[in-house]
């Protein structure tokens, strides 16, 4: 039986349809009657944030710790523009979101109304779809179909732009079972034919790796679970790109670490020298290839990837699977037993003595100090006193990111929230607080860089208002050390505008918000001031003063190949020319 | 391989794959893109054109099935193999596009476009400008003592081929629907 409700009730009555527990968002003028009905009911928790692009970093963090999509309602106009960053970055990292805007009355649309703007106009390019719902009796059935696109094939965001006359007006509701089957149902199946042909080129391979990806994550828990069975069975190394750290366990022994441009020695030189690649959710990124016509040059290579446009996008692959990982693994591994497949021992135990030797370069080493902290030691430090806890880690964008994907270890999937694809500073904050919100009872970390840091600041409000523990560990140099260590090494080591002026003071502005402030910047306090971040009950801005001219090694400079990395400072001069300085 | 190797069927489809698939010559193809119609959705398809730095030559788009809600649209586009298999793939995995076709390289295909034609002229110009368009099988759709519009359907070499002609005796105007195309065939 349907139902006559307004369309804000329908909005609400749609999220719970589709299992929503939280909402981040803002209200404003166009959402009101939104707002309205979220306040009549309990089910649903709204989150108040200080910031549109908050609210949609924590619908991210929310998406990617859980699997499930993240929810944010903000208001026409600023409110959907703001939104704009959170929307693009989920587009480049497939984080399925669900964005709903409020829009002025269909009447007015069109007249350059009080905070009106072309919402799906602007958004067109950084969602999956979006959808401008003018009548009221196609307003349910568009939510559930926004939920089903978000989260079906390569997950991403959706936006659904709800003028405030759909919302007054009144229609019948559509259930989420009787919504309009949608036409939208891409292939999760892999082709067993090429997966024959992969199984085939893995039993052949004597220096096969693993090339895993964020789609690994997206795949969900199964897939994790059906690539270590497959990483057991046949003893390949394995790698990963930023976005799929956890998929392997960072303690496992086939574990050669993350790749790319600040990438393990060892993984980067086994992607080069590698004779069977495969990619499994992975896309070819720019910071993993470097220079194309050098990338991995006498490899056959095969992609599992379930956006068919991925395939031969960047990189030419002998075998495209096109199908979701776990889809694909399950069969691959299937295939592989039914065959009584075997790999090329001669081959992979000379292999592994190979990425033996790589490894004992030892890539990660630093000079350490006894004055000053370096950041690599801080992150060492947080690895080892929170090892084995319930841990979840958001970054900003950096070198202190880079860092962390070097220095922290994944055990499981979903635990690393990190804006890969499009490098939002001031992702971590927000995305922390949405991890926190969906699992309250788990230690959440911000793994931060000062100035990254500040572009979201507003957000502790939003931690102290909902009691998200958050811990924010901030790395602070005093310098937008990314952006440093680029002039260092490109432009002459003039620093045009990259150090961070005028800093707040971080413990006051701790006090300021109502939570606790934590300094410290000598290596022997570091252990304790960690350990009283970890004990406190409550959000923690952590100011870590730390070496101020660190470099991030290994690096692969832009436009050159794997086998061409810089392990430390030694090795930096000259060694980037002008068209390398092309690229960023 | 030279570029005047390349002729239209000769693609990854086809029996005699001319192609090599690192091949930097450029090669135009027609894309029927059967959507839902709904707002927006030709926004998103340019969209994706001008986003990934790809080529349109020509785009015609209409409704062709009222009740089922689908549009077709025409695009010629210009690339690399590899550039083209990439538009086909980020067309097809856009969620209101139900099917793809690359009239190019799938078969034998028909593709028309329709012009009107403004010339003119005085004496003996007026009288060839006619002579010409019977010859092309172009109407006179409008006339004056001193105009005329001649309106033609043909691909879109045979109206590049007629406006030529008709440039030196006085063409002032051309109107082009870019190409329609469907598949030969049952």
């Amino acid at each position: 039986m349907s139902k006559q409700m307004t369309g804000a009730k329908m909005v609400v009555q749609a999220l719970k349809d589709q299992g929503v527990e939280v909402v981040f968002g803002y209200p404003g003028g166009a959402v009101l009657p939104i707002y309205d009905e979220l306040f009549l009911q309990n089910d649903i928790r709204h989150i108040l944030v200080r910031h549109e692009q908050g609210a949609v970093h924590m619908a991210e963090g929310y998406a990617r710790s859980t699997g499930k999509p993240g929810v944010a309602l903000v208001t026409s106009g600023p409110g959907a523009t703001n939104a704009v960053t959170g929307l693009t970055d989920a587009l480049m990292d497939s984080i399925p979101i669900v964005v709903l805007t409020g829009q002025v009355p269909t009447f007015m649309i069109g007249t350059d109304g009080f905070q009106e703007a072309d919402t799906v106009g602007i958004t067109r390019p950084c969602t999956k779809m979006n959808w401008l719902v003018k009548d009221t009796a196609k307003l349910s059935d568009t939510i559930h179909q926004a939920f089903h696109v978000a989260t079906h094939g390569r997950p991403g965001p959706v936006l659904v732009d709800i003028p405030k006359d759909v919302q007054f007006a009144t229609a019948d509701y559509v259930a989420a079972e009787n919504a309009k089957i949608s036409h939208y149902q891409p292939r999760t199946e892999g082709d067993p034919a090429q997966i024959a042909r992969l199984v085939e080129l893995m039993e052949s391979a004597e220096r096969p790796i693993f090339y895993t990806g964020g789609g690994v994550i997206n795949s969900g828990p199964r897939a994790s679970q059906l690539l270590r069975e497959l990483v057991a069975e046949t003893n390949f190394p394995i790698t990963s790109t930023l976005m799929g750290l956890g998929c392997y366990p960072a303690s496992g022994k086939n574990w050669v670490g993350m790749l790319g441009m600040h990438g393990l020695y060892e993984a980067n030189l086994a992607m080069h020298g590698c004779d069977v690649m495969i990619n499994i959710g992975a896309r070819f990124d720019d910071r993993i290839t470097g220079r194309i016509k050098d990338f991995s040059p006498k490899s056959r290579k095969a992609h599992i990837d379930i956006d068919p446009s991925s395939i031969n996008k960047v990189i030419r692959v002998e075998v495209p699977i096109v199908g979701d990982v776990s889809r694909v693994l399950e069969e691959v591994l299937r295939q592989w037993r039914a065959r009584g497949s075997k790999t090329n021992q001669r081959g992979l135990s000379q292999w592994w003595a190979q990425i033996e030797e790589w490894r004992a370069v030892k890539c990660l080493s630093y000079k350490n100090s006894t004055t000053t902290i370096k950041p690599q030691y801080a992150l060492e430090r947080l690895e080892a006193l929170t090892k084995g806890m319930d841990r979840y880690i958001t970054t900003e964008v950096g070198q202190h990111q880079m860092w962390a994907a070097q220095f922290l270890g994944f055990e499981d999937p979903n635990r690393w929230m990190t804006s890969g694809g499009l490098g939002t500073m001031g992702y971590g904050l927000p995305a922390s607080i949405g991890v926190q919100i969906a699992h309250p009872e788990a230690l959440v970390i911000n793994v931060a860089g000062e100035a990254s840091w500040l572009m979201n600041m507003q957000e502790m409000g939003t931690a102290m208002q909902f009691r998200a523990p958050v811990k924010q560990f901030i790395l602070n140099n005093e310098r937008l050390g990314m952006v440093r260590q680029w002039q260092e090494l490109l432009h002459g080591e003039r620093y045009s505008s990259s150090w961070s002026e005028s800093l707040p003071d971080f413990v006051k502005l701790a006090e300021a918000f109502g939570c606790k402030g934590i300094k410290c910047d000598d290596p022997k306090d570091l252990d304790d001031a960690i350990m009283e971040m970890l004990r406190y009950d409550g959000p923690v801005i952590f100011d870590c003063l730390v070496e101020k001219h660190e470099n991030c090694f290994p690096m692969i400079p832009s436009g050159k190949p794997h086998n061409e990395m810089l392990l430390g400072d030694a090795d930096t001069q000259g060694v980037i020319g002008a068209k390398g300085a092309v690229l960023v | 391989m030279s570029a005047l190797n390349i002729k239209k069927g000769s693609t990854s489809h086809s029996a005699y794959d001319l192609r090599s698939a690192l091949s930097e010559v450029e090669e135009s193809h027609t894309l029927a893109v059967i959507v839902e119609n709904e707002p927006g959705v030709l926004a998103r398809v340019i969209g994706l054109f001008s986003g990934r730095g790809y080529n349109i030559d020509s785009l015609t788009v209409a409704e062709v099935d009222h009740t089922g809600h689908r549009s077709r649209i025409t695009i010629v586009t210009r690339g690399t193999p590899a550039v083209i298999d990439q538009i086909e793939a980020q067309l097809k995995r856009m969620v209101p596009v139900h099917e793809v076709q690359d009239l190019t390289a799938e078969g034998p295909s028909v593709q028309r476009e329709l012009a009107l034609v403004k010339v003119k002229g005085h004496g003996d110009h007026r009288i060839e400008a006619l002579r010409l368009a019977e010859i092309f099988r172009a109407n006179v759709v409008d006339s004056t003592l001193e105009s005329f519009v001649f309106e033609m359907t043909g691909t879109p070499e045979k109206i590049d081929a007629f406006a030529d002609l008709m440039r030196p005796l006085g063409l002032v105007e051309i109107a082009r629907t870019g190409v329609a195309g469907l598949k030969r065939g049952a």
